[in-house]
């Protein structure tokens, strides 16, 4: 079945299962490994991208259920690397083996779209369905805070 | 920065694009010299064995480098610090380094290993010793240039000065006359160490090389290497360990859509007992094939998807009889007879100090309890996978490993190592897991048959790419072993320990005989036996053994204390200013000659590397070094400063604080907890210090003070919900569902975390951060709740995260 979606601002024409995941379609069919399989039941996040905006995870998002919404993936977060939290991800040297980073970037993301100045509770609701198996997360909330320019704030 | 994955043809390749670079042919010394000598300018003496050549530095015509990091990448931050090392005694700006990261190669590289907290004690002076010759060549191609004394030049940044005639020379304006120099000999090099106080890059917080990629999606873990044509398998095994299978749908499996490949991988016989970690499992190996069912298709999920219509039938075999709740009763019924019991002829991890019985007799209180540890998982957020390609007789395989080439996939394919080119990939977390290879050895069979399937029908060969799911790799996981202590103690009036017995029957040989507070007590006795059959595969997690001895006999002592009326700090502190008068401590069984009194500062560590066995060490703990009290009661005083510690009466009602210490991986860490229990069994970790001493030198303090910080963390994932258990001979937990890491909003606001500097080598912190977490979390709820958690994990106890 043939599908057009609007990927990081492109349209890309995949012919694949209707329930075939958005994860699996990114990484297979497309070939956009930033998006990460960790579970594959959404307990983890690894997968997350954003549909129109809101953070939903890849790997229980079937392709048929997108329609024309758009999408964002970790690639298309910025062009180049320099979306707030990407750059403060560097600067706090966030990772340790950095796999759920990507996932832990795009929720974090879309929390900032909505709450642009979050408190540590509210990144702790907005951030909970990210699992990091380093245990980052000191490193994680710092790197929000900082990109949402509250750095020292609680 | 950008990560450059070189091979051999990269190596050629470099070397003919960048005309006028130069490759440097330069030293490795083999690591047990390193860890077996201290003294010298960095506080260790660089290995004196005879070198072999190695490929560690490129320079550039535009006086930039490429420094080699010849270890595998699993989140320890291998790719800064072993170039770290390199680059500073080269004398060159970090900004003028990129890292490369090598292939396994034997010809070139020794011990690429991740695990056990090695790569920093192993190589610290063998990659100072690369940077070393480096610049000696630079310096030594300037001197001939400019006829004058190498004595009176100096370098830095990749320059070469001559102060008095005030001429400069970058590195690679040198490089084709240092090419034409002999290399300088070992003593030279050693003769040339920095002063580690004029480090620039060494000991200094240097962000991760790959930074930039992660942020930004770009394909750099195993999971994401592809090629054009690659297929994606799936590889079915019995739930029970062992099992096998007798038939399968398979001509339904390939008429699914998008299925290209289905066939069934036979099991070899079964392996030597022993084989796979410390579990004399059944026919299971992660050294050989286990016998399962392989869907292969152009996409993984379609492959994933063809097992919902998978029939198998499986011959179970005979692990199907055993249970968790099994092994528990077991230890019970054996602990009811066996625990007054001396070790029997000085049987595996055994020790005998004094007469426990005799000195129960006469205490003036004695303490006896029961805990237990379970099975765990490592979990590691990149499922298990690798890529295979099989084409003309040879193996090309992209791995995450740990371990690579241990064991080579060749025998899997029918091949011998010199048929298999090996690459080093990125892998999303490692924790021990990716020391069993399981997935290089599928992948390799996988890829053959599939290569051969192609011939015949005229296709070309193409790679395949295997991957497990979430529930796969639970299921077939080489498991932390549990525990199962019986332990007794005795105190005498004014609360002095006298004697102190732990009965351990085990699963997997794990004991605590060397551990403290042997050489601390005048009577110390643990034995143990076996359970069986046991035949679940076990394996080494993240600090091998102290992972779970920690939390019994760090909280056991705190009982101790606590019934001696002692603040639990201190109680610790009196017994490590008490050692048994040498040469007291005879330790039997493999846990001989730890805790022997108190070791003089400064004994030589040994290297005992990781092995495949590595699950099944008697103690584990300190790559063969021995225990320094000195060290222990350091960290211990440091964290009670840094700490509220003293102030800790003053803690409202159902809030308490925990301490702990351990030794492990030749690293010592001590943790302050704070923490607050509610009547609904709500537990908030509110405050946690570290002090840490890994030795003298603290490679790359950001990364070190991040795997300490992820280390207690994952101790919260250990104290509240991981466990495996086993039912009818399979896991019983199927994804994180069932097997929940710790989540953020369970973390405390802050970690505080001090490196403590000492004399000593300088060592890894992989794992010496975890153990000791899970104690002091469980003490410090006893501080606050005055329930002593004897058994893991506690959420099986009505406990929960407050969020």
């Amino acid at each position: 079945m043939a599908y057009t979606l609007k990927i990081n601002g492109k349209s890309q024409t995949v012919d694949v299962p209707a329930e075939m995941p958005m994860l699996w379609v990114l990484r297979d069919t497309l070939n956009m490994k930033g998006t990460k399989f960790g579970c594959g039941i959404g307990a983890c996040g690894a997968c997350t991208i954003h549909v129109d905006g809101v953070a939903v995870r890849g790997c229980q998002t079937q392709v048929s259920t997108v329609g024309t919404k758009t999408v964002t993936t970790i690639e298309g977060l910025s062009a180049d690397g320099t979306h707030a939290l990407q750059k403060a991800w560097q600067q706090v040297d966030v990772p340790q083996c950095g796999y759920c980073q990507a996932g832990q970037i795009m929720s974090a993301a879309a929390l900032l779209a909505k709450t642009p100045k979050p408190s540590d509770a509210q990144i702790n609701t907005a951030m909970t369905g990210n699992i990091c198996r380093c245990g980052t997360y000191l490193r994680i909330r710092e790197a929000i805070h900082i990109a949402a320019g509250n750095a020292g704030a609680k | 920065m950008n990560m450059k994955q070189l091979d051999r043809r990269s190596f050629f390749k470099i070397s003919t694009l960048a005309s006028g670079g130069v490759m440097i042919g330069l030293y490795s010394g083999s690591v047990t010299e390193t860890l077996a000598q201290q003294g010298g300018r960095g506080g260790q003496a660089g290995p004196a064995a005879a070198p072999n050549p190695n490929f560690y530095i490129t320079i550039n015509p535009d006086n930039t480098f490429i420094v080699v990091n010849k270890n595998p990448e699993t989140g320890q931050g291998m790719r800064n610090a072993l170039p770290m090392l390199i680059a500073d005694e080269l004398d060159v700006d970090w900004k003028q380094v990129k890292v490369a990261q090598a292939d396994l190669d034997a010809n070139k590289y020794t011990g690429q290993i991740e695990g056990g907290s090695t790569a920093i004690p192993n190589n610290y002076m063998p990659m100072r010793q690369v940077g070393v010759a480096g610049r000696l060549m630079m310096v030594g191609a300037a001197a001939a240039n400019w006829n004058v004394p190498a004595t009176e030049l100096t370098t830095g940044a990749g320059v070469v000065t001559h102060a008095a005639s005030r001429r400069t020379a970058t590195y690679a304006s040198l490089a084709a006359k240092a090419a034409t120099l002999p290399l300088p000999d070992a003593a030279a090099i050693n003769a040339a160490f920095k002063d580690p106080k004029t480090f620039k890059i060494v000991g200094k917080p240097i962000p991760g090389v790959e930074n930039f990629e992660i942020a930004t999606g770009k394909p750099v873990f195993s999971i994401d290497v592809a090629f054009p044509g690659m297929l994606y398998a799936v590889f079915e095994k019995c739930p029970v360990f062992g099992g096998k299978v007798m038939s399968a749908n398979l001509d339904e499996i390939r008429k699914l859509p998008g299925i290209k490949y289905a066939f069934v991988v036979d099991a070899p016989p079964p392996a030597a007992a022993g084989q796979r970690g410390g579990g004399p499992a059944i026919g299971v190996s992660a050294t050989t094939l286990t016998s399962g069912v392989a869907i292969v298709s152009d996409s993984w999920w379609m492959a994933n998807n063809a097992r919902k219509s998978l029939k198998i039938v499986w011959d179970n075999g005979p692990v199907a009889a055993e249970s968790s709740e099994g092994f528990l009763s077991q230890a019970r019924t054996q602990a009811t007879t066996g625990a007054s019991q001396p070790p029997a002829g000085g049987g595996r991890g055994g020790a005998a100090v004094g007469n426990v019985d005799a000195a129960f007799q006469s205490a003036a209180k004695t303490i006896e309890a029961e805990y237990h540890f379970p099975l765990l998982s490592h979990a590691p957020l990149e499922p298990q996978n690798s890529t295979a390609h099989f084409k003309d007789g040879k193996l090309e395989i992209w791995s995450p490993s740990q371990i690579p080439g241990l064991p080579n996939p060749a025998a899997a394919a029918g091949l011998t190592p010199a048929d298999v080119t090996m690459h080093l990939v990125r892998a999303g977390g490692g924790f021990g897991r990716r020391l069993y290879s399981e997935y290089d050895i599928e992948v390799a069979k996988i890829a053959r048959v599939v290569s051969e399937e192609r011939v015949k029908a005229g296709l070309a060969t193409v790679p395949v790419k295997l991957i497990w799911s979430r529930e796969d790799d639970l299921a077939h996981d080489d498991y932390r072993p549990a525990g199962y202590h019986f332990f007794k103690a005795g105190i005498d009036a004014t609360g002095k320990l006298t004697a102190f017995r732990d009965f351990v029957p085990s699963a997997a040989g794990v004991s605590p005989a060397g551990e403290f507070p042997n050489g601390f007590v005048p009577n110390f006795q643990v034995s143990g036996v076996n359970i069986t059959p046991f035949n679940i595969p076990t394996g080494a997690m993240r600090a091998p053994s102290t992972n779970g001895i920690s939390f019994v006999m760090q909280s056991f002592v705190d009982e101790i204390a606590i019934a001696a009326g002692k603040d639990p700090l201190q109680y610790r502190l009196d017994l490590l200013n008490s050692p048994n008068a040498p040469p007291a401590a005879a330790a039997a069984g493999a846990g001989a000659g730890r805790g022997g009194g108190a070791p003089a500062p400064g004994a030589a560590p040994t290297a005992a590397g990781p092995t495949p066995g590595y699950g099944g060490l008697t103690v584990a703990n300190g790559n063969g070094a021995p225990f320094n009290a000195a060290r222990a009661k350091v960290v211990l005083e440091t964290v009670r400063d840094m700490s509220t510690w003293k102030d800790r009466a003053k803690l409202p009602k159902g809030t308490g604080m925990g301490v702990s210490f351990q030794f492990a991986h030749n690293g010592y860490v001590a943790y302050v907890v704070q923490a607050s229990v509610d009547a609904a069994k709500k537990i908030k970790v509110e405050r946690v210090w570290a002090a840490v001493d890994i030795g003298n030198q603290v490679v790359n303090p950001s990364q070190a003070e991040n795997l300490v910080q992820g280390g207690f963390v994952e101790g919260m994932s250990h104290i509240m919900n991981w466990e495996i258990t086993i039912d009818k001979g399979a896991v019983t937990q199927k994804n994180f569902g069932q097997y929940q890491p710790t989540r953020m909003a369970q973390v405390p606001p802050k970690i505080e975390v001090k490196f403590v500097p000492t004399l000593y080598s300088t060592t890894g912190l992989g794992e010496p951060s975890l153990p000791p977490a899970v104690p002091a979390i469980a003490n410090a709820i006893f501080a606050a709740s005055g329930v002593r958690l004897r058994s893991l994990p506690v959420g099986k106890q009505g406990y929960s995260w407050a969020t």
